[in-house]
């Protein structure tokens, strides 16, 4: 047993502040979310889910972290390998670019899309004499999404790879291993939990992304909104109800994903204790 | 297969890693680099390995330049320090590896796969670990492991970086006959680098002693226990009583003594270092004029040899080895008071005299 000097008061005040807190911001807003979802009853959430707006904002979300998730694996293992395991100028400097996602507010972020593509933009005459359009559709939203979801692969797999160093890809080479069976065979399985974890955050990064995504998408019904953005739209609109069960929907992947974080996680710690 | 290194320069920043390095290893040798951490020995092997680029100079394999030879095209077996077993591999797997990788027309079947996987499991002796992982094995297991999967792909050299590093004394020792054994059984050429010199005197056929990116001495491990060729040499390897002093022709003059050194001749009078094995000296009750007068300080007769500590009448400290039989006839104690002399001394050099 861990020595207990604090009085007994003093833990139980400390824990139940823990307490409070946790009830307060967490468990209280999701029992709320649920019982708003199902204020009007069962009948009436999955008519609200079933709305051709709601299912087309669904698909939106599920499309672009479809299209995110997988480019930003790749880009993060990609990334993560050149930092963790060569020494190169001009490191910092993409390491830092790489947590330039986290640190920008994601209406900036989504502003430097309208700045760059948009109708007044940089390259917005060029885009709409050729007849492409990214603001205010799919592929904005896509690009929206893929920058604020940019460092989660990267940011979990560098400390991993650095931690393990690069004996075992030598050890492979110099037993005549090709760089390329060297990466599937050795390096590949030794980050596959890290890459498992860093796919969850990016997911659910990915389809609750609001701000940047909210700038570029334009709110057309059924045409260019996610989840997040027809949560609010209902929500606007005094459909309280409705807009609860749609924020359900998202809650509920929230969960998801926290179960399946932490189900790595004890892999992974099942992992290092061997 | 041989292997020639001809003025090899390797800078990582400002640190000279290998500092012109040439040397020759002939096919079929056991050599031990020899050297502190930081001497360069592992940036050696490295480059041999084709693990690490060096900025100048020339690595021959079999007379051949290996400048355009990649790490894996060499044929070169690596034992990591801390082994590098593939952690997710069974030991299988991982002895199987290098065979596996290989191109599909070179590559052999399955059951040659496995013959061969379980004889090198039978030539380390782990046949029974087939099944485990790397995790679930003991040091000295591991290194073992690492060693067969090393064999697997039949390499024309061996190299071994620390291999008996981090393993208790008693495998360690057992690991280093083995190797003498293998290394005599097989003849692959083997370089194996280490910063304990009783292993490196133990096993090799030739020591190869380095010390700040440079090699101070390469020879026989007789010869360069023998005959350093300078004082770092001659510290390293062992322990070693430094004096300063006056050489005369047969004497040494360290402070008001003067000890008698057979078979010294020198030019004339000048002043050096003296350096002395512990077992150059000679303890004795009877009193010389050519001796140090000293107090035991500390006597440890627990091993082979009796080691003793002494302190001299000016107060500098002595450290003497001297046998057990030896120590029957002296019957000495701490405190007591003895004379020393010396048998032999095992380097001098000259100092400019500053005076």
């Amino acid at each position: 047993m861990s020595a207990r000097t604090e009085p007994r008061i003093v833990r139980y005040f400390l824990i139940s502040i823990a307490l409070a807190f946790f009830g307060l911001f967490i468990v209280l807003p999701l029992i709320c979310v649920f019982h708003n979802a199902f204020a009007k009853g069962w009948v009436f959430y999955l008519k609200t889910l079933e709305q051709p707006d709601a299912l087309a904002a669904m698909k939106m979300t599920l499309i672009a972290a479809a299209v995110a998730v997988p480019l930003n694996l790749i880009f993060g293992v990609a990334a993560s390998w050149a930092i963790a395991k060569f020494e190169f100028k001009g490191k910092g400097l993409l390491l830092s670019l790489i947590d330039l996602p986290l640190s920008v507010s994601p209406v900036i972020a989504g502003l430097i899309f309208i700045l760059l593509f948009g109708a007044q933009g940089f390259l917005g005459p060029w885009l709409i004499a050729h007849n492409i359009r990214i603001i205010f559709a799919m592929p904005g939203i896509i690009l929206a999404t893929i920058f604020v979801t940019f460092p989660m692969v990267a940011r979990e797999l560098i400390p991993v790879m650095k931690s393990q160093g690069n004996e075992e890809e030598e050890a492979a080479i110099t037993l005549g291993a090709s760089g390329w069976k060297t990466f599937w065979m050795i390096s590949v399985p030794n980050i596959r939990w890290g890459i498992l974890y860093g796919i969850i955050l990016c997911n659910a990064r990915a389809m609750g992304e609001f701000g940047a995504v909210s700038v570029v998408s334009g709110h057309i019904r059924g045409l260019t909104n996610t989840l997040p953005l027809h949560v609010e739209i209902l929500y606007n609109e005094y459909q309280s109800a409705a807009a609860f069960a749609t924020a359900s929907v998202l809650a509920l992947l929230a969960i998801i994903t926290l179960i399946a974080k932490s189900a790595v996680e004890a892999t992974i710690r099942q992992g290092q204790r061997q | 297969m041989g292997i020639e290194l001809k003025n090899v320069y390797k800078k990582f920043g400002d640190f000279k890693a290998l500092d012109d390095v040439s040397l020759k290893v002939d096919d079929g040798e056991l050599l031990a680099l020899l050297g502190p951490s930081g001497s360069g020995k592992t940036t050696l092997l490295r480059v041999v390995a084709g693990l690490d680029f060096f900025d100048e100079g020339q690595v021959l394999f079999s007379g051949r330049d290996a400048q355009n030879q990649k790490a894996r095209e060499r044929g070169v077996g690596f034992v990591f320090q801390h082994y590098a077993l593939f952690r997710h591999m069974t030991v299988f797997d991982n002895i199987a590896f290098g065979l596996n990788v290989q191109p599909r027309k070179t590559r052999p079947s399955r059951q040659e796969i496995r013959a061969k996987v379980m004889e090198l499991l039978k030539l380390v002796q782990l046949e029974w670990l087939a099944e485990r992982y790397p995790w679930q094995l003991s040091g000295g297991q591991r290194q073992r492991i690492a060693l067969a999967r090393a064999l697997a792909v039949r390499p024309k050299v061996l190299l071994l970086d620390e291999p008996f590093g981090s393993l208790d004394a008693q495998v360690r020792k057992e690991l280093r006959a083995w190797l003498r054994r293998f290394h005599d059984e097989f003849h692959i050429t083997t370089i194996f680098v280490t910063h304990d010199q009783e292993e490196a005197l133990e096993v090799a056929d030739r020591i190869v002693v380095m010390n700040k990116g440079r090699i101070e001495q390469a020879g026989t491990p007789e010869d360069v226990y023998h005959n350093p060729v300078n004082a770092f040499v001659l510290s390293f390897l062992g322990n070693v009583n430094f004096f300063h002093c006056r050489l005369e022709e047969g004497k040494a003059v360290i402070g008001n003594t003067t000890l008698e050194v057979p078979g010294l001749s020198v030019d004339k009078p000048q002043p050096a270092k003296l350096y002395v094995r512990p077992n150059q000296f000679k303890v004795s009750r009877v009193f010389s004029k050519a001796a140090f007068k000293a107090v035991v300080e500390y006597v440890n007769p627990a091993g082979t040899i009796v080691k003793i500590n002494l302190k001299t009448e000016s107060g500098e400290r002595i450290y003497v080895e001297i046998t057990q039989e030896e120590l029957k006839q002296l019957k000495i104690r701490k405190q007591e008071k003895v004379y020393v002399s010396l048998k032999d001394v095992s380097y001098s050099e000259y100092v400019k005299d500053n005076s």
